[in-house]
């Protein structure tokens, strides 16, 4: 075999997927001082970041400045970016392996979970990954169409993208008008009837997954009061035992302020926030055109599991909430690639500590790996996927040592390049991304916003001047 | 943080072995896949034990004859196993509290996997520094 990783013979790695995980991969592979790397990155949307870009919700603008630290990442000469180009559709992976010595999916998890109750088809039934996707100007979803007429909005789930679902639900245009929210979100959001929003969490308030910062959160919006059920508020014995004789002062926390909210008098503000606990929906209900109207909730006790993890359990106990929308927030899902091994009940890339496996073997598919969400599943923040990086770049490493990994037709930067713009001549260059990124910041200057974002492929590709 | 998220990176393959082996085969096993412990599992796979490098070595001590023992002499039989949606913290409690450091995971019936405090402890350290850095970068900002 011929030497790779040297000057004049890098080794070539596709990383697909330019979400945070893709740039830490890219970083952690420069870092290294062993072999010359050279990175390919693709994503199938023409502008970078992933979720930085299309899930941080537009009112926590400073975490995407984290945007900064890629922006390095992509000065490396190294460093190459095609966006607009999806592998698996406008590129294959078998056509990859013809380029690369080594390919690293860093896709996301683009899908959502459903909670498989009666009436989760009916009409204003939506998952949060749509919604946000919409207020954030995803491309794919310019034409959603979401239902802002109604009074009452549930969102399932106790997660952060619950959070924040309900407080974009929440807050006011004004709030709004100053961050980079799609222009069209703010548009209807402007016009929105919504009065109350109810969060549903399925546990008690110690077991609920958001952080502390983003629970305070809701007390501090302008125009709307946050409120807890007092009786919801209270600890159940179990969690109560199980928080006393533990340190996670971060979860004792968390309860206060979730307790701070119990039976809080409303202050006048015009919207209201209900954070409910231990209930869990059980049926949405329509009206004769198929709309939901209201949702059936069953009160939930919490029991403890042989390893003792407190999951609830539902009771005989019965409520219906009206409603007019209901937002599903229990967990984003990631999608298979073709011709990569898959492992469907998780919504995972079957791997072990990066290195794609084959389900017949068992045993590692040469030069393929995956980080971040799609192979760990949709949990952690923006930088938890920096050491999920650094241990898939770790298995590449070990196994550019021993000699497993592809033996491409063509290793070369160039052939890659051509092969690449044969098959989508409308691919963005990082360079291409840069100046869109200056456009929309201008943009935004002249608003007092911090950009406004293009939402469509066709005005990115004109606004480039690749049309 | 779910038990779930620290199988997906795991394979999914669980390596067994059946009560009437010897430990000599179970030491192979345990030296060529390079790990701590061993699920036990019967002729329909399921967990009836659970086998430790420590049971073996805490035996050896007195007894030099352990390689020729059965799998079920050694191994421990009250076995408490996990579910996917089980909290880390919580199994690591557990753990803990009871003294024992490997967890099979059951789901549905069917045995898919077992985690250690190892693995619980890596997966927890590396949330907590994901999330340091993401506060760093929001501090940063917070200056500019
Ligand atoms: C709504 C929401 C809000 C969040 N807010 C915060 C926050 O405030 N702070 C924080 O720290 N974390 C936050 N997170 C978590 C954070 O966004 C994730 O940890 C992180 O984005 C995961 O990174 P990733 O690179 O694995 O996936 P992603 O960011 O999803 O990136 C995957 C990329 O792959 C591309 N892709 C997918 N399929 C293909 C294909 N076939 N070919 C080419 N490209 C493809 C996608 O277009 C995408 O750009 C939030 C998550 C969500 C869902
Ligand atoms: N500001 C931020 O930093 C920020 C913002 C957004 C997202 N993120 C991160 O992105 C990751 C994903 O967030 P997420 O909110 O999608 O996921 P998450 O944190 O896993 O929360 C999912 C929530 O849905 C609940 N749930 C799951 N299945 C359910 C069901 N069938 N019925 C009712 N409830 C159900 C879960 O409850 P159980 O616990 O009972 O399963 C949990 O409360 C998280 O790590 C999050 O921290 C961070």
């Amino acid at each position: 075999m011929s030497e790779y990783g040297t000057q004049s013979n890098p080794l070539r790695v596709a990383i697909i997927g330019a979400g945070p995980t893709g740039f830490y991969t890219a970083e952690h592979l420069f870092k290294q001082k062993e072999y010359v790397v050279s990175v390919d990155m693709f994503d199938r949307l023409p502008v970078p970041f992933g979720l930085v870009r299309y899930g941080v919700a537009p009112d926590h603008q400073k975490i995407k400045s984290v945007t900064a630290v890629y922006d390095r990442i992509a000065q490396n000469p190294a460093f190459r970016f095609f966006g607009n180009v999806q592998i698996g559709k406008d590129i294959t992976v078998a056509e990859l392996r013809d380029y690369y010595h080594q390919i690293v999916f860093t896709t996301g998890a683009q899908s959502d979970r459903r909670m498989n109750i009666p009436g989760e088809d009916l009409q204003g039934s939506l998952p949060a990954t749509d919604f946000v996707a919409w207020y954030n100007g995803h491309p794919d979803f310019r034409a959603y169409d979401v239902d802002l007429s109604q009074e009452s909005v549930a969102v399932v789930g106790v997660g952060n993208v619950a959070m924040d679902v309900a407080r974009i639900l929440c807050r006011t245009p004004e709030e709004l008008a100053v961050t980079d929210i799609a222009d069209y979100a703010l548009e209807k959001l402007r016009n929105s009837n919504v009065k109350n929003v109810y969060i549903l969490g399925r546990r008690g308030p110690a077991q609920a997954a958001f952080t502390t910062p983003e629970i305070k959160e809701l007390g501090e919006m302008q125009d709307t009061d946050a409120y807890v059920e007092p009786e919801e508020a209270v600890l159940d014995p179990l969690s109560e035992a199980s928080l006393a004789d533990s340190s996670d002062r971060a979860t004792v926390k968390k309860v206060e302020v979730i307790q701070s909210y119990a039976g809080r008098p409303s202050s006048g503000k015009s919207r209201r926030l209900t954070l409910r606990f231990l209930v869990s929906p059980v049926e949405l209900i329509g009206n004769d055109e198929g709309q939901i109207v209201k949702m059936r909730i069953v009160k939930n006790k919490l029991y403890k599991t042989d390893a003792g993890s407190l999951r609830p359990k539902a009771t005989e106990e019965m409520e219906e909430i009206p409603v007019g929308l209901v937002f599903r927030a229990i967990g984003y899902r990631g999608v298979p690639i073709p011709d990569v091994p898959f492992y469907d009940s998780w919504g995972v890339i079957l791997n072990k500590q990066g290195r794609v496996i084959d389900p017949e073997t068992q045993k590692p598919v040469l030069g393929e790996y995956t980080g971040g969400w799609i192979k760990r599943g949709p949990s952690g923040v923006i930088g938890t996927n920096k050491p999920d990086a650094l241990e898939t770049v770790q298995q590449m490493l070990a196994d550019m040592a021993s000699g497993q990994v592809l033996s491409p037709e063509c290793p070369d930067a160039q052939a890659a390049s051509h092969f690449i713009a044969e098959k989508q001549p409308d691919y963005f260059s990082y360079d291409d991304w840069l100046k869109l990124d200056a456009l929309e910041v201008a943009n935004g200057k002249a608003q007092g916003r911090p950009r406004v974002k293009f939402t469509s492929v066709a005005d990115m590709l004109t606004a480039v001047g690749k049309r | 943080m779910k038990v779930r998220r620290i199988l997906a990176t795991k394979g999914m393959r669980v390596i067994t072995i059946a009560p009437d082996k010897k430990i000599r085969d179970a030491v192979a096993v345990l030296a060529e896949h390079n790990i701590g412990a061993l699920v036990v599992a019967d002729a329909a796979g399921q967990p009836v034990g659970i086998l430790s490098e420590r049971d073996v070595i805490r035996k050896a001590a007195e007894n030099e004859q352990v390689f020729d023992l059965f799998v079920s002499d050694l191994m421990t039989r009250d076995v408490i196993t996990g579910m996917p949606q089980d909290d880390t913290h919580s199994v690591a409690r557990t753990m803990t509290d009871r003294h024992f450091r490997h967890m099979p995971i059951m789901d549905e019936g069917r045995l898919i996997g077992i985690v250690s405090i190892g693995d619980i402890l890596k997966a927890e350290r590396d949330q907590y520094r994901g999330e340091i850095d993401t506060l760093e970068t929001q501090i940063m900002a917070d200056k500019d």
